[in-house]
This record gives structure tokens, sequence and C-alpha cells, in this order.
């Protein structure tokens, strides 16, 4: 066993984890963190996208001990004050989900793209979003809703949507 | 208690573009996923499956797995085979057989690779998992079945007791069956075939090997705490979970009770009672502690049934002057190993939609189901309507090639008009509606079709490497499972009925119970819009209840796009019965005759005065039932189940222009249009979701997707590395579009939506790709179309010198 400690959505926590035991399984089975799911064994699909210290990741490809000290964000934490996240909003808005179980792992990767191009074109969120698959929705609404969402998020659109860089260290 | 103010101007809710209620909890990881369920002293199961594709299980050494830390207990095929029964097949198509045994463990033979042979129960999931590769086996080899013709041979026969590896042969004949008069179908192709005035066409290709590949893995967990077993499954069927464990396990059913919590996708793929659901109901039984199973994508590749897998040989005949005069189909179908719910069945669901938009004097359709040591096929999205409408889209294209004929005049001249419906096509199927020029013209004008054709004559003329090709596909399909009495007199071993419910509280809320179990659909939506309109309460105000077989003990759940036609109108009507029950509780407080009472947007009113009472009103006077009317039940609560008198049938007309770069082969859809004629619609939103998804799954099956077995029944591309699912840098934004002509069997006039996208669209994609390179001597590329694929068909008419 080794000890952790890490922040989670603004919670620290020091557990004692084995050292295989990967990021993703840590936050569903240790802190019941279960918004985050896992959909494959390969890390092919995204479901299980978090972001490590602001920066995207598939939690399945990371193992807790490589989160020591560090902060992780899951789609629980996102929301603020009661408010959505713009691009959960913007997913909601646009039919962006249905079966909605891509639909964590797609957000925060989705909140990841924008952060490192705020102006995305179609075929860049395709490119960005590639590490994520969805079976329902053809993407075609979670490209539409990416798009808004880089809307709403651009400097001015609105006073009361955070910028996605704040938002992607944590914190409830 | 009497309001006289003018009602607000109402809003229709249907029809009207909501989003979803679904969302709130989806998008803030709020969820319930079977998988995140844990109860106190839950164990964990994982499996041990066979990698042998066809054996003798000579030995099982559990000793090892036993002694590993966390493990509670191991089980093999002899522990569990007094109990486990044989899963269940609903519907076998042949009445002179029984299928074979399907079990949920391995006992002494193993029919594919993925079948399970030992279950290890142990503290974690991960210790479970350790736990596997301890339990020692040998299988001794036989030889593995895997080629559909060769299976037909009978060199190795699967299933000794049924001597054979063709499980039935079901033919279909128009003339028989007394859908169509004057000569059969193999009289009219024998005869066009010595007719100079005639042409007959005919094709052999195969419709690939295909996974669902919902995104949730599939989950079990079973509570023996109490007097209740309490089953929650990532299912689409739980109320049809239900009754087959009662009937195959012999569990009490009133002792049972399933639940589906968020379930995270299905497509046909959890349209099934898996042995995973058996097996760890038997070792929590055993055990007397909550168990859980979650699979790992590696083993839902492998072990959750696939889909399609057929031969198909078609052949149609015509006149010269394009008029249809015959469709033949010869299908060899793939079953896998053993039978699920529907494996038979599926394949022949095609048979009466075959002649799809057309007006075909004769039609026969012969379907041959036959065993192999690959894993089960059973319902994938379309479940046998997109085979037979790939096999018609396709042939119509090859005849209209074969006379030099514009693939869409062809269609138009063959077509049933609008003004022909209701028509009975050569299946037997009585079309109640229908408007292909619509849908056609706009889809047309929506994709630029003269213009791209005249793109397409410039790139030949110009011998330019990159070809454009434009794909149709006009489809109609059967939807809204269906005809109880239909169903029984096909073999099916359940009806087709849907069961909705509604409660008035007190306070004005509604609760809405419905059969249908979704899985991303969006009924929560979609029924509270109906409600909301028939009841006059405000969205807001509904709450619908499903996916737990305590709070919605009937249904017959999701599927076949069945859920609007026939559990929407379970909810219509049960909304009128509440309406007719208020009726007299408020013609009894308004102290006026029932028959003078009207109902609208909530209130009703004494017809010809001002007064008048609110729905809301009318239910707190019933729930203190004070004043309330003599011999009048005191509830308004109702209960409806609708059986359809009919299918319905959507239709559309989908065009895709395809490029193919004639130097690699690479395939590019680069533009996707489809007008979709799908009834009337509740939510636009919603329905344009299920086409888009609809879309994808279709276009991967043209372009991406295909299960591969090597020679020893091994798949070999059991993981999502190698199982090419497209992702969105592989898919470009569609065209959507829709007419609406309003089905008639039911009272919201809707038709289903949920696999009319992946139905229409693969024939569309590969006819496209197919009409870039026939100039090149191409007659056919085999899903899916990949560049290499292309290329060396390509090639291959090249060297059989090109273009006649």
């Amino acid at each position: 066993m080794t000890q952790i400690r890490v922040t989670v959505d603004g919670v620290e926590y020091a557990d004692d984890v084995e050292p295989r035991m990967l990021l993703v399984y840590y936050l569903r089975e240790r802190l019941g963190k279960t918004g985050t799911v896992v959909g494959c064994d390969t890390s092919n699909c995204g479901a299980c996208t978090v972001h490590l210290n602001g920066q995207s990741v598939k939690s399945c490809s990371v193992l807790a001990v490589q989160a020591d000290g560090a902060e992780v964000t899951t789609i629980e934490g996102i929301a603020r004050d009661g408010q959505l996240h713009p691009v959960q909003q913007a997913f909601h808005d646009n039919h962006a989900l249905q079966c909605g179980y891509c639909t964590p792992g797609m957000i925060m990767q989705a909140i990841d793209l924008l952060g490192d191009n705020p102006d995305p074109d179609e075929q860049e969120i395709r490119e960005g979003l590639e590490g994520n698959l969805c079976r329902c929705t053809g993407y075609h609404n979670i490209v539409r809703a990416v798009q808004d969402a880089a809307r709403r998020m651009k400097p001015g659109a609105s006073a009361d949507t955070p910028a996605p860089a704040a938002v992607a260290g944590g914190g409830q | 208690m009497t309001t006289t103010a003018e009602p607000a101007t109402p809003v229709s809710e249907i029809g009207r573009a909501r989003t979803r209620k679904e969302d709130a909890r989806l998008i803030t990881g709020r969820t319930r996923w079977t998988d995140n369920i844990t109860l106190n002293g839950m164990l964990h199961a994982a499996m041990v499956r066979s990698p042998v594709a066809h054996g003798r299980i000579t030995s099982i050494d559990v000793s090892e797995a036993k002694k590993m830390p966390g493990v509670v207990a191991v089980f093999t095929g002899a522990d569990l085979d007094s109990e486990q029964s044989g899963l269940p097949c609903a519907w076998p198509i042949n009445a002179e057989a029984t299928p074979p045994r399907h079990v949920s463990i391995a006992v002494d033979k193993v029919n594919f690779a993925g079948e399970i042979i030992a279950v290890v129960v142990a503290r974690s999931a991960a210790e479970a998992r350790d736990a596997v590769d301890a339990v020692e086996f040998d299988i001794e080899p036989l030889e593995p079945v895997i080629d559909l013709n060769d299976a037909l041979t009978d060199r190795t026969v699967i299933h000794s007791e049924l001597g054979t590896n063709k499980w039935v042969t079901f033919p279909f004949d128009s003339v028989a069956a007394g859908a169509t008069s004057g000569p059969s179908a193999d009289e009219v192709i024998a005869a066009a075939e010595n007719d100079p005035d005639s042409v007959v066409v005919t094709r052999t290709w195969r419709q690939q090997r295909l996974i669902p590949a919902f995104m949730e893995p599939r989950s079990v967990v079973v509570d023996p705490t109490g007097e209740q077993l309490t089953v929650w499954s990532s299912t689409q069927i739980p109320h049809v979970l239900r009754t087959m464990l009662g009937v195959t396990l012999g569990l009490p059913e009133h002792k049972l009770r399933v639940i589906a919590p968020d379930v995270g996708g299905g497509f046909g793929g959890k349209l099934q009672v898996i042995p995973e659901e058996i097996l760890t109901i038997l070792v929590a039984n055993k055990l007397r502690r909550p168990v859980k199973w979650t699979e790992t994508r590696s083993e839902s590749l492998v072990s959750g049934h696939h889909g399609r897998d057929q031969i198909q040989t078609v052949t149609i005949a015509a006149k010269k002057d394009g008029t249809f005069t015959a469709l033949k189909f010869d299908f060899i179908a793939d079953m896998g190993a053993y039978f699920g719910l529907f494996t038979p069945a599926v394949p022949v669901f095609g048979a009466f939609i075959g002649p799809a938009v057309y007006k075909f004097p004769a039609y026969k359709a012969v379907f041959t189901d036959v065993f192999t040591n690959k894993t089960p096929t059973d319902a994938y999205r379309g479940a046998g309507r997109p085979e037979a409408t790939f096999a018609v889209e396709r042939i119509v294209d090859e005849l209209a090639a074969v006379l030099g004929r514009d693939p869409m005049d062809l269609r138009k001249q063959n077509w049933i008009k609008n003004t022909e419906f209701p028509y009975t096509n050569a299946g037997g199927l009585t079309y109640d509606s229908g408007n292909y020029e619509a849908a056609t013209e706009k889809a047309l004008e929506l994709f630029d079709y003269e213009g791209l054709r005249r793109e397409q004559e410039e790139r030949r003329r110009n011998n330019d490497p990159v070809q454009l090709g434009i794909g149709i596909s006009v489809f109609t399909e059967m939807c809204g499972l269906a005809p109880s009495r239909l169903l029984g007199a096909l073999g099916a071993g359940a009806g087709g009925w849907e069961h909705a419910a509604i409660r008035m509280l007190p306070t004005g809320k509604v609760e809405v119970v419905t059969g249908s179990s979704a899985h991303g659909q969006g009924h929560e939506t979609a029924w509270s819009q109906i409600v909301a309109d028939k009841l006059g309460v405000p969205f807001e105000d509904v709450e619908v209840l499903h996916g737990d077989t305590q709070v919605s003990p009937k249904g017959m759940d999701t599927y076949g796009s069945r859920s609007l036609p026939v559990g929407g109108t379970a909810v219509v009507k049960c909304a009128e019965k509440v309406i007719e029950k208020a009726k007299k509780v408020a013609a009894h407080l308004l102290e006026a005759d029932e028959s003078d009472i009207d109902f609208a947007a909530g209130r009703f009113s004494v017809r010809g005065t001002d007064k008048g009472i609110t729905i809301q009103e009318v239910v707190f006077a019933t729930f203190l039932s004070h004043n309330f009317p003599e011999g009048v039940e005191p509830s308004l609560d109702s209960e409806y189940t609708f059986d359809p008198e009919n299918f319905s049938f959507p239709h559309g007309t989908h065009l895709a222009a395809i490029e193919v770069d004639t130097e690699t082969g690479k395939v590019h859809l680069r533009k996707y249009v489809c007008v979709d004629d799908i009834g009337s619609v509740v939510n636009p939103l919603i329905a344009e979701g299920q086409i888009h998804g609809g879309l994808a799954q279709g276009i991967a099956q043209a372009l991406y997707e295909e299960a591969n077995y090597d020679e020893q029944g091994t798949l070999v591309n059991g993981t999502f590395v190698d199982y090419t699912l497209p992702s969105a840098a592989d898919l470009p934004s569609f065209i959507t579009d829709r007419t609406e002509t309003p089905a008639t069997t039911n009272p919201l006039g809707v038709k289903g939506v949920g696999e009319a996208g992946t139905i229409a669209s693969t024939p569309a994609i590969v006819n496209g790709v197919l009409d870039a390179i026939r100039h090149l001597g191409v007659e056919h590329v085999e899903m899916p179309c990949t560049a290499q694929r292309v290329w060396r068909a390509i090639q291959e008419a090249e060297q059989q010198g090109g273009a006649q």
C-alpha cells in the first residue's frame, strides 16, 4: 500500500492505495465519485476522462499513485454555486447526449479542448474529441454543443459564466 | 372552488423541441448506472471464459484459485448445472425441433470462444479477476465451424442432438401467403431469363458481423437480502427478464424485483437474458450475499451478442423498360453457437419488409439459420430490416446500372405512389400511409442532386483521381412491435402490447408509469410532453417512472422502435381514462350533466357557461372525497394496456455524396442528406438525435465495423483498439429534414424513429461508393468499404479489363 494525498473536486483526501490501483477505480470505489465511469479497458473510449492538474487525462490510464499531490477535477466538480459549467449547459441545450454514459468524459474533454483552443472550427472540434467515443449521438449535436459552449465562453459573452481555465483546477 | 378565469392560451407540448429532463443528472454525474451500486457485504463475480471456440472440457482445477486472497468461492459448470436451466429463446421460428440447450455455464463442452466455464467470487472485483487467471483448465479442441457454407456441409456438427448445423429454412412466398396473385417469383424469374424483353440481375454479398457496442458495459447486481430477490441489470428489458427468470430458473415471479436503473445504451445488445444474470443470481443465492458482476470491454465484445452476419443472394427481375417483376432473397444467417432471446427470428423479421417501397408483383424470401462456433447473434439496431433493406436497395442500383438508368428514376418508376395508400406489399404488410414523392423531392433539393451529378460527370471526364459517387436509399421499415395476434401466428413467445398507468397526486402533480424501459431515448421528456398536453398540466409537474418492476409492474420494454407508437399510445389512452373519470367528478362539483362538460387545456367547463374547474381542483376534491358523486370510485388513477392493430411504417430518402480516391481507395463521406417521414413528432429535438445516432451506426457498418474471426474461431478484434467504432473525426455533420405523413393506426400519428437512420444509411453509403467507381468496372465492394477493399476492387477490375 502506498499513501497518496490528492485533491478531488476541491476536497483533500489522504488514502492508502494499492500501487496498481487505477485513478478511475480510486475515484469510483474509494471516493464514491461514480460520475466518472469506465467504458473500456484499452484507453480508447474516453468515458473516464477527468482533469489532472488542469489537463484532461483518461483516468483508466493513470495510476492513483501518479495523482499523489495532484488536483483532480471530475464531472461532479465543474458546476459552481448551482450553476452548470457552460459546456454542461451547452450539452443540455443542444441535446448532445442520449444515454449519457460517454457524457462526463466528453464534457471534460470538451472543456480541455476549449482551454487549448477557445475558438475551434468544426474539424478541430472533431479531432479534439477523437479519443472519446459516443455510440448514441453520431457526434452531430456534440459538435454543435462545443461550438455553442465556445461562443458562451468567449470573454464578455456573459458575465456569470466562468472561464474554463479557472474551473479546470477544481473546487466546489 | 369554481373558477371563471380564462385559461391562458395553451401551448401545445406535443411537437415542441423540449430539452430533456434526463440530462440534469447525466451532465452532472449524479447517475445510477448498475456498476455504481454498492451494497453492504457485496461480493464481486468474475467469469472464466473459454479461449477455445469448440472443444471438450477435460479438466478444470479451481484449487489454486480458491486459495487466492479475497476469494470466497469458485464454481464450475458441474457445481451449477442442476440449477442453471437453459437460457430462453422466445421466437424459435421452427416448431419442428427443440433449440439446443443454451447453458449459462458450460459443463463438458464449449461452443464459442468466450463461453463461461467457471465463476470466481471474491471480496473485490480486482481479487476476483486475479483469481480468474489461477483457474487451471484443459479443453481438448474440436474442429471449429466458422464459415457458413462449411457449416451447412455438416462436416462437423456443433449440437449433436440436432444432428445438423442447419436450424431451419424459413420460406416466404408472396403467392402462398396470398400477398400477390399470379405467377410466383421463381416462375417470373425463370421466364424472365428466357425473355428478350426482360432482365434478371443476381448478386451475392455479405452482411458482415457487427457488435452493438453500447458504451456502458453490462453489469448485474443481485441482492438476496430479505424476502425478495432484487436484480439490478443494465438491460433493455427488465420486465421480460423478470418473467423469463421465473420461467427458466423457476424463481417465483412475485418474489423477484428487477431494476434497470440508468442504462447506457443498448441498440438491441441489451435485449437479452444473459448467462451472467443467471450466474450472478445463482451464486448470490448460494452465498446468501449480494454479488455484483461488471464486464470488461473485452468480455463485452467477445460474449455479448453480435448482430447481422449473413450471406445474401439477391435476384431482381424486371422488364427492359424498368418495371420490376420479381424479387427474391436467399439469405444464410449465422446464429452463432446458441440462441438468445430472438436469434433465429432476427433474419426472418426482414422477410415482410423485403419489398420495401416498391410494387413487386412476385416476391420470395428464403432464410436459412445456421449454427457456427461463434458468439451468438441476435438483435442489433434494425434487426432484420437493415439486412433486407440493404439487399433491396443495393440490387435496385445494380439493376439501374445494367439497364443504364438513373437509379432515382428507376425507383420512382416502381415505388408505391402516395395516392395508392393503404397498400399491401408483396410481403403481406399493409402500409397505412406514406409519401415517398414528398420526402424524395425535399431530399433531392437539399442535396443538390443535379449539381452533384454534373460534378460527377466532370470528374469522370477529367479522369480525376478522386471520383464522386451518389448513393441513394429510399427505405421503409416496420416499427411499433407489434400486434400480439400476429406475433402469436408467427410463433413468438410473447405479445407486443405496452402498458401505462397514471397516478394523480393530491397536489396536482402526476406520476406516469410506463412499461417502456428507456436507456437513452428520452422517454421521461417525451412522455411528460404527451401527458402535459392530454391532461393540461405543466410539463414540470409530470414525473415518468420506469425500469423497476416494483414501480412499473407491467411492460414489454424498449426495442424495435416501439416505445412511442405502442408505449406512447398507451399513455395517451390512459390519460383519456383519467379525463373520463375526472369528468364525472367535475360534473358533480359543477352541478351539471356530464354530457355538458367539456375538457380543454386542463379545465373542465360547462358548455355554454363560464363555469369551470381545473383538473387540479378535481384531483384534490377526489383526494378529499367529501363531496363526491354517488357510486363513483374515489380515484382518478388509471391504467391502460395498448395492443397495436398494425405496425407503423416510417420511410425516407437518404442521399450520400461519396468521394473515392481511386489511387488509395480511401472513401470520404462528403455530404449526407436524409429526409425522414416518421409521422407526427412529439419532440423534434429527440427525434433528430435518434436519426443522427442511427445514421452513425449505419454508416459505420458501411465503412468501419466488422467483427473478424480467425479460422480457429477467435475474435481477433475484440477490443476497442481494433473494433473500430467511428469517432467524431470519422463522421460528418448530417443534413436532416422531415416530411410528415401521420400514421393512421395510432392516435398520435407517430411511426417510430429509433432504427430508421441505421436501416437507411448503410445501402446509401455502399451505393455511393459503387457509383463513384462503377465506371472502372467495379460491381461490388464488401462491407466495411475500407480503403484496402476499395483499392483492391479497383485493381481487380482494372486487371479484368475495366468497364465493359
